[in-house]
């Protein structure tokens, strides 16, 4: 049984207890404890289930790489599934459940699967649940879902919130044990702007707790004096609780803060996205103590030796009474001796060494512990928590040679360096087998914008395990080299390795790496995701070296040619609302309003989105649906006055002695010739020869022009501009600005269009401003300029006014309007009447794949011109094919309207067997004005197949039936728009 | 994340200000250019390992575009240079050669 010390503790502050629950069940621990020592303290040993097989699993670690020790924590808009007990600072009042398990924990029913592990090796879900086809999306998923997957998703919204946090620096350190700490010294003494950064809220790494000396002081006080001296540096930054989670290309480093998490009601941000550009990284990220393969090792009470002293020196917390230890180096010997001085019973070391005679094993022999040399453990017995050990010798097959009772195992495999971080950004591993790890090879660090190396690894992270090679003040016992354990006995039999975990969270056996070597798995990467080892939450940092080296034995190739996975960050998880940081609610995007916007709020208008831009959609009255709306405000348009916002459409202004010439260049028409005083619809195609926007061109003066574009399409009109004037004729002499919010633009639509210009004190003389003509003047007090365009097909005038004037136009417009009965309308009645037109929307009758040519615009294209972007594009062959959709009228013979982006059906099918196609709906709206369905489509060889009725698919598997007629179905002749 | 110096404005620019425009000094054919010279303009793009010229535009800053010569495989940047040229400047060539002798320009 787990339980509190009387003494100890380097964490602790036994004056201040506090309350928290697991499973429901309220317990007590003490400020200073993780979630994982307080469980420990309450005699919580049993933490959650595996994942495949449900088995029962216990505390394995005291830090970052613990497997196991998942929780569900917290509840409603802070409940956060998968989080690490041994990471999680205990603070009053928390609540934590455990994972995977159903019913309880105590006794879960998966765990049956668990009898069937030798039957579910690796691949078996790929090679099982494959045939027959349609059984996996309505037979297998449904159930495996059902019996998979760690933590509960959150169901509500986030109460917290988080921020990113923008830092420049020239030496960034990451890691305050010993050798940080020594780094950030040197470094703050040289003069550079340091920022060193820790994981945990405790400076010192490993070093309190495994002992020596450095100049002569016992760590602790080293530490101590070290953090006083960089305090006191200027130029020295130093930050608890943020983990060093990726380095990127060009010294770019991304830091996770837990501001709250110990803390939740502190205020202020949960987390903080450190996004950090340094000069120089220097990872001092430690090295991870790695398990044992025996048969049993994932039997609650099986835990790495270093934890297991974590736990006594660190928070005064045994894991048991009596701890038998299993090593294949020295430094395992310091957890005997730590548990020993606790007053604990340490019955036997078993080192799987044939010898061991360095100083440390000495020390431990003489506090009378005993040591058998050679020796492996043949099994763990026990099932829920370890009862004891059977010892065999390591160079045999397993036969046992002793039984002993303990309730712990404390387990050593050598030390692996965190290369995480060298790794992410390129930095090349070496491997080193004397002290068999990989470490960084200094000749390949990642490396910079200047092609040097700008990550720098120390102390055990470089493979320095020992004090005396981090820092030259660094006493400490001198080790003998491990010897590589990677199985234990070496001759153990499949029924063994078959309980030999390698990876804990994801349920990888010895046998399973075996298994894909065996099926032809030999990349490290390919074995990986066919046995998963690695691919859990903790990646693979506990059993990913070991795996390897079972594979590399499998395939009798050394390690270093097998090699390792891909390191990729984040080094340990983190939060999705640290990644998204501010950005969310009304500050995830910005939004544009018109200067009309608040009056449209007041009106109760029904938004949508149009790019950045929220425009209305419709006006509803109340009792009145968004339908009937539409319908009310088109008609409005039609027979009286309507008005419309179109203060987004995009106007940039091209400027220059050679405006003409590239405005030549960028439409398809011919826009030099084009008079001051007048205004052209032009086409702008991209150099593929596609439609990308649309709209009307006012020439200003002789070397100004004013071109407007589609709502959306402004910006990436304004660039494309751009990067043919900078990139391509970067000798003609034109500017360009985008002028798009410098005005507020209203359009003034239906027969009583210009009898309410006249009222407001229309000066331009109204009857002179033939279609297609622009003036500048007065109206009443406003300032305007006026082009006379329709994209209604009524008489319709746009006046422009300096965006401040905007909200005041509009308000005298309504008001002299109101005798007119004057009609605000939406997008969705603009959509309905340029349908009823038959003009083309950009984005509804094109895609990026459409010609001006399909959509019968060749009269907007000139032959007199040489060249223009898209011209030569447009004469390749596929783009001049006589099959291509061709833009017609669609009219259906019931009257309903076609469902927009229906297929118009050809007989056959195609290769694929599906039904063969002939065409497809562009836009389609219910008409007020004729009062049926108006469609229009793109038909192959459609404007000569007029009167021809054609099938389109519904998305209920029917048909409906559809005439061909011409796109214009409202005033051809165009009297309305010229009155 | 790379970072680029915009050699208009002299910032160096964050991944994250700029947009990516592909390769540089493309050659626009005209108006008569055969198919397969416009299909090689529209479509067909140097993709090596190793140096190569680029187009970037330093859209949140000065909103400029400029060149780059950059290895797409350890992303050292050999210089940043005006795309108002139709090919890099003899000094952008001399930085390359100074890290990367065996370098031959395509």
């Amino acid at each position: 049984m787990s339980t509190r010390l009387a003494r100890g503790g380097r964490y602790l502050d036994r004056s201040r207890p506090l309350a928290f629950t697991f499973n429901g069940r309220r317990m007590h621990g003490l400020a200073g404890d993780t979630l994982a020592s307080a469980l420990l303290a309450n005699g919580q040993m049993l933490v959650g289930r595996s994942f495949k097989y449900h088995r029962p699993r216990g505390i394995v670690a005291a830090g970052v790489e613990e497997p196991n020790a998942l929780v569900n924590l917290g509840a409603g808009g802070r409940f956060e599934p998968n989080q690490r007990a041994t990471t999680t600072e205990l603070f009053d009042g928390l609540t934590a459940r455990s994972q995977n398990h159903w019913p309880g924990l105590g006794f879960d029913i998966g765990a049956l699967g668990g009898l069937a592990a030798r039957v579910l090796p690796a691949g078996f879900y790929y090679k099982t649940f494959i045939h027959p086809r349609p059984f996996w999306k309505h037979v297998f998923e449904p159930v495996l879902r059902q019996s998979a997957g760690l933590g509960a998703a959150p169901r509500e919204r986030d109460a917290d919130r988080y921020e990113h946090f923008h830092v420049f620096t020239d030496t960034l350190i990451i890691g305050g044990g010993v050798a940080g700490l020594h780094a950030a010294k040197q470094a703050g003494a040289a003069g550079r702007r340091v920022l060193l950064l820790e994981q945990s809220a405790h400076w010192g790494g490993r070093g309190p707790v495994d002992g020596g000396r450095i100049d002569g002081m016992p760590i602790d006080d080293w530490v101590n004096v070290t953090l006083h001296t960089l305090n006191d540096m200027p130029n020295v930054t130093l930050r608890a609780r943020i983990t060093g989670a990726g380095v990127y290309d060009h010294g770019y480093v991304l830091g996770y803060e837990r501001v709250a998490d110990h803390a939740p009601d502190a205020g202020g941000p949960r987390h903080r996205l450190w996004r950090i550009r340094a000069a120089r990284v220097i990872t001092a990220t430690g090295a991870i103590e790695r398990p044992l393969s025996f048969a049993g090792n994932d039997v609650p009470g099986v835990m790495l030796a270093s934890a297991l002293r974590d736990y006594v020196v660190n928070y005064g917390v045994s894991a048991g009474e009596r701890t038998v230890i299993v090593t294949n180096n020295d430094d395992a010997y310091r957890t005997a001796i730590a548990l020993q001085r606790a007053g604990l019973s340490v019955p036997c070391i078993v080192d799987a060494r044939p010898d061991s005679s360095g100083v440390l094993p000495a020390q431990a022999r003489a506090l009378g512990i005993r040591v058998k040399t050679g020796t492996a453990i043949a099994g763990v017995k026990g099932r829920r928590r370890v009862a004891g050990v059977a010892l065999c010798r390591h160079a045999g097959t397993g036969t046992v040679t002793e039984r002993i009772a303990c309730d712990v195992v404390a387990m050593s495999g050598g030390w692996s360096p965190v290369v995480h971080l060298w790794s992410h950004c390129g930095g090349k591993l070496i491997w080193d087998a004397a002290a068999a790890h990989f470490r960084p090879d200094p000749a390949q660090p990642p490396t910079n914008q200047a092609g040097d190396g700008f990550v720098r690894a120390v102390g055990a992270a470089n493979g320095d395990l020992h004090l005396s090679g981090i820092l030259p003040g660094g006493t400490a016992p001198a080790e003998a080299p491990p010897v590589p354990v990677w199985m234990m006995p070496l001759g153990a039999d499949i029924g063994k390795r078959a309980r030999m975990w390698l990876d804990y969270q994801n349920d990888v056996k010895v046998t399973d790496v075996q298994l894909a070597a065996q099926e032809g798995y030999e990349s490290v990467e390919h074995a990986k995701r066919y046995t998963t080892l690695g691919m859990a939450t903790d990646q693979g940092k506990l059993g990913n070296i070991n795996g390897l080296a079972v594979l590399s034995d499998a395939l009798k190739a050394p390690v270093p040619q097998v090699g390792t996975t891909t390191f990729r960050p984040p080094y340990t998880p983190i939060s999705m609302g640290a990644i998204a940081g501010e950005a969310r609610g009304h500050v995830f995007q910005p939004i544009r309003r018109t200067p009309i916007h608040d009056w449209h709020t007041a009106q109760g208008a029904v938004f949508e989105p149009v790019g950045l831009w929220r425009r209305p959609y419709c006006f509803p009255r109340p009792g009145e649906c968004r339908a009937d709306a539409v319908m009310r405000e088109v008609t409005g348009a039609r027979t009286r006055l309507g008005l419309f916002d179109a203060s987004t459409l995009g106007k940039i202004l091209v400027k220059g002695p050679d405006a003409g010439r590239f405005m030549d260049m960028l439409y398809t028409n011919m826009m030099s010739t084009l008079q001051p005083g007048r205004c052209r619809y032009g086409l702008m195609c991209n150099e593929n020869g596609f439609l990308m926007d649309d709209g009307v061109v006012a020439r200003l003066d002789d070397t100004t022009f004013l071109a407007h574009t589609t709502t959306g399409g402004a910006g990436h009109v304004h660039a494309h501009m751009e990067s043919w004037l900078q990139c391509e004729w970067w000798d003609w002499q034109v500017y360009t600005a985008d002028v798009t919010e410098q005005w507020a633009q209203i359009a003034v639509v239906g027969p009583k269009a210009r009898a309410v210009l006249e009222k407001l004190g229309w000066n331009l003389g109204a009857r002179a401003l033939p279609l297609m003509a622009w003036a500048e003047g007065r109206i009443g007090a406003f300032d305007v300029r006026v082009f006379r365009i329709s994209f209604s097909g009524e008489l319709s005038f746009e006046v422009a006014v300096p965006a401040s004037q905007g909200r005041a136009l509009w308000d005298a417009l309504l008001e002299a309007g109101a005798e007119f009965n004057a009609t605000p309308y939406g997008t969705e009645a603009m959509h309905v009447m340029r349908a009823e037109k038959g003009f083309i929307m950009i984005g509804d009758e094109t895609d990026g794949t459409v010609t001006p040519q399909d959509l019968g615009l060749g009269w907007a294209i000139s032959r007199k011109k040489a060249d223009y972007l898209g011209k030569r594009a447009q004469a390749r062959r596929h783009m001049t094919d006589p099959d291509r959709w061709r833009l017609v009228g669609l009219q259906t013979l019931d009257g309903t309207v076609l469902p927009d982006g229906a297929y118009a059906l050809a007989k056959g099918e195609n290769s694929a067997g599906q039904r063969n196609t002939q065409g497809r709906v562009t836009s389609s709206y219910h008409s007020p004005t004729l009062g049926c369905g108006i469609a229009m489509g793109l038909v192959k060889h459609g404007p000569d197949r007029m009167g021809e009725v054609l099938a389109f698919s519904t998305t209920d598997g029917g048909t409906v039936l559809a005439r061909i007629v011409s796109p214009v179905f409202y005033d051809p002749k165009g009297t309305a728009q010229n009155a | 994340m790379l970072i680029l110096r915009c050699p208009y404005c002299g910032v160096h620019a964050d991944e994250t200000e700029l947009t990516p425009g592909g390769e540089a000094h493309l050659t626009r054919p005209g108006p008569g250019a055969s198919d397969d010279d416009f299909e090689g303009y529209l479509f067909r793009r140097r993709n090596p390992r190793g140096v190569h010229f680029e187009r970037w535009c330093h859209t949140c800053g000065c909103g400029k575009w400029f060149h780059a010569a950059r290895c797409t495989v350890t992303h050292q940047v050999f210089g940043t240079y005006s795309a108002q040229t139709t090919e890099p400047p003899g000094a952008i060539i001399a930085a390359i050669r100074a890290r990367r002798p065996d370098w031959t320009p395509t």
